[in-house]
């Protein structure tokens, strides 16, 4: 029987490996599979098309795999922004009081105004499409994980071996070089990853109201939000197997973000 | 004294949403000003071909577009404080009109949904956390955590498949039948039309409260005089009602006023999903036609509603709870 650390170890191999699985798929699939197709349109999940056809007979798991490689890549994106913002911002805010009073106002600026409303307001500012959701989600998602940065750089500056540093003569930049950085980056990481379940939910919200990603990608707010207008007539595959390969993809990063920080952290390795 | 302290926590609170408004109308203003999208180009849509260019250019200066930012800015402040807010090229009405209007929808359907994913998010996260590491309690944990990586409107549509397509129990969309004149509407109508969204809304909104109950139960039920109480017999529900359900309540009902902003957003979705004609619709709608003022007051609006919720979280705490209550405020 594993103890608890390998079985992290394994749960975290198992999501890197399906995640990939995944990408790759969606990446090097040849688009033959997304083409029009109408002699099998309106097929229910069968054998040959395991998540059935729309209403040009395509192919819903080739559009589906397209979708979540393209969800991933904006996450990726989108997650990479904000967690740089989140950084930038909680290491301004450790210069002096003034710095700190504006990013706590800022963050309090953000959080103000519901996600999507803002979601809808910058993808709007941006005319649509790709750039606007990826500065959209970039420019909110950031907040949150700038806190806990903060707080966490308020702490270690408050250390003593801080304190000895400076009494040493260290510029702040060593300091911040030498003791904050080192202690943020794990942080740092695991915020980034658990970034991921936020952003790919909002960038399939934001898409699926119209506002994201054009309608000719096959991307997953897409199908939903096209899918819509063929529910009445009974085609629930459209909807169902999509959402559910996201739901599927997003429970996965938070898996793995999670059990990163398991790993990461002894005190949190060794409880269940 | 005490007066004296709530006045000047009024004054506080007050300074604090005045700037924040402020701040939130130059940024989504600044925003929504250097649009690429030409409001007048969405504004006529498929009519292009039947409005001359004079035309475009008479709606052009009816709306001030031709004045500079920073004096449409300061138009668009003096309607804001009149109290209007504009009016909605939508609707062809005052802006603030149609956000009440809308608002009073959408209030039914984040008001149902916020009591039902509070009462159920926690009696579940008190089954939860009594029955720590049990079947009961993974099922309970599972469940939420599934929940918090699912999109909240694909649910609505697989409610939609299953209650209204399959069983036909529900009508698939809109706040009211259609072809009905308005005053006709039966109570009864409306809250059948309410169901779906309403649950939609609120099984995504069950996790938070419950995860944060349970977390709250768990230490409780570590605690000394809960021990204390174990040994003079007390157990089960007796035992959590009598020395529990205070401690947990309190942040409870706060973290879920503090939850404003989700649920609205969750509002967006629903009522697109549900054609539901709510604030949230409207938003989606302005967003898309390239309505301005709309879309401001919504903003707008919607910062108030989350500061709300905020501020009511931040007074329950010091009003309810007798140690904070006799602190300073």
């Amino acid at each position: 029987m594993l103890n608890l650390r390998q079985r992290t170890a394994v749960i975290i191999i198992l999501a890197i490996v399906l995640l990939s699985v995944i990408m790759l798929n969606g990446i090097f699939m040849d688009n033959d599979r997304l083409t029009v197709n109408l002699d099998s349109k309106n097929n229910a999940p069968s054998l040959n098309h395991l998540f059935g056809t729309d209403w040009l007979g395509r192919d819903m798991l080739a559009r589906t795999l397209k979708g979540l490689t393209m969800s991933m890549g904006v996450g990726l994106l989108a997650a990479f922004l904000s967690a740089w913002i989140a950084l930038m911002l909680s290491l301004l805010a450790s210069l002096n009081k003034t710095f700190d009073y504006m990013v706590t106002w800022l963050i309090d600026l953000i959080l103000s105004v519901p996600h999507i409303v803002l979601l809808i307001m910058i993808s709007f500012a941006f005319g649509g499409g790709f750039n606007g959701v990826v500065v959209g989600l970039a420019l909110t998602h950031w907040p949150s994980l700038a806190r806990l940065l903060r707080s966490e750089v308020l702490q270690i500056k408050s250390a003593e071996y801080v304190g000895v540093s400076q009494q040493l003569g260290k510029s702040k930049l060593w300091i911040l070089r030498h003791h904050i950085i080192p202690h943020l980056a794990p942080q740092l990481f695991v915020g980034f990853i658990l970034l991921f379940p936020h952003v790919i939910l909002h960038e399939a919200a934001i898409t699926f109201l119209g506002f994201g990603l054009s309608t000719d990608q096959p991307a997953i707010g897409v199908i939903l939000s096209e899918s819509m207008r063929y529910l009445s007539t009974g085609l629930w595959w459209l909807a169902f197997f999509p959402g559910l390969s996201l739901l599927l993809m997003v429970a996965l990063f938070d898996l793995l973000g999670k059990n990163i920080h398991k790993l990461g952290g002894p005190f949190q390795g060794q409880r269940g | 004294m005490h007066y004296r302290q709530l006045a000047l926590y009024i004054i506080r609170k007050s300074i604090k949403l005045a700037t924040l408004l402020i701040a939130v109308s130059i940024i989504s203003f600044t925003l929504i000003s250097y649009s690429p999208l030409d409001p007048v180009q969405s504004y006529i849509g498929a009519d292009m071909t039947r409005v001359s260019p004079e035309q475009r250019e008479a709606i052009t200066e009816y709306w001030g577009l031709n004045e500079p930012k920073v004096q449409q800015f300061f138009n668009w402040g003096k309607n804001v404080l009149r109290g209007d807010l504009g009016t909605s090229l939508l609707y062809r009405s005052p802006v603030s009109e149609t956000i009440a209007e809308r608002f009073l929808a959408s209030l039914a359907l984040m008001a149902s949904a916020w009591v039902l994913s509070g009462v159920f998010g926690f009696l579940l996260g008190i089954i939860s956390g009594m029955k720590e590491g049990t079947w009961v309690d993974r099922l309970i944990k599972g469940y939420c955590f599934t929940l918090a990586s699912t999109p909240a409107f694909w649910m609505g549509l697989l409610l939609v498949m299953l209650f209204s397509v399959r069983l036909g129990w529900f009508p698939i969309g809109l706040g009211t039948p259609a072809g009905v004149r308005a005053e006709d509407v039966s109570f009864l109508e409306r809250v059948r039309h309410l169901v779906l969204p309403a649950l939609t809304l609120s099984i995504t909104g069950v996790a938070n409260v419950a995860l944060h109950t349970r977390q709250k139960l768990i230490e409780v039920l570590q605690s000394d005089y809960v021990r204390f109480a174990k040994a003079k017999g007390e157990h089960g529900f007796i035992l959590v009602w009598r020395h529990g359900l205070r401690n947990i309540s309190l942040p409870a009902v706060s973290l879920h006023f503090a939850s404003f902003g989700e649920l609205f957003g969750g509002a967006v979705l629903a009522e697109q999903v549900f054609s539901y004609p709510g604030l949230g619709q409207a938003v989606v709608q302005a967003g898309l036609s390239g309505d301005v003022p709309l879309l401001l007051g919504i903003v707008l609006f919607s910062t108030i509603f989350v500061f709300t919720g905020n501020l009511i979280a931040d007074l329950l705490y010091k009003i309810i709870d007798p140690r904070i209550r006799k602190g300073p405020i």
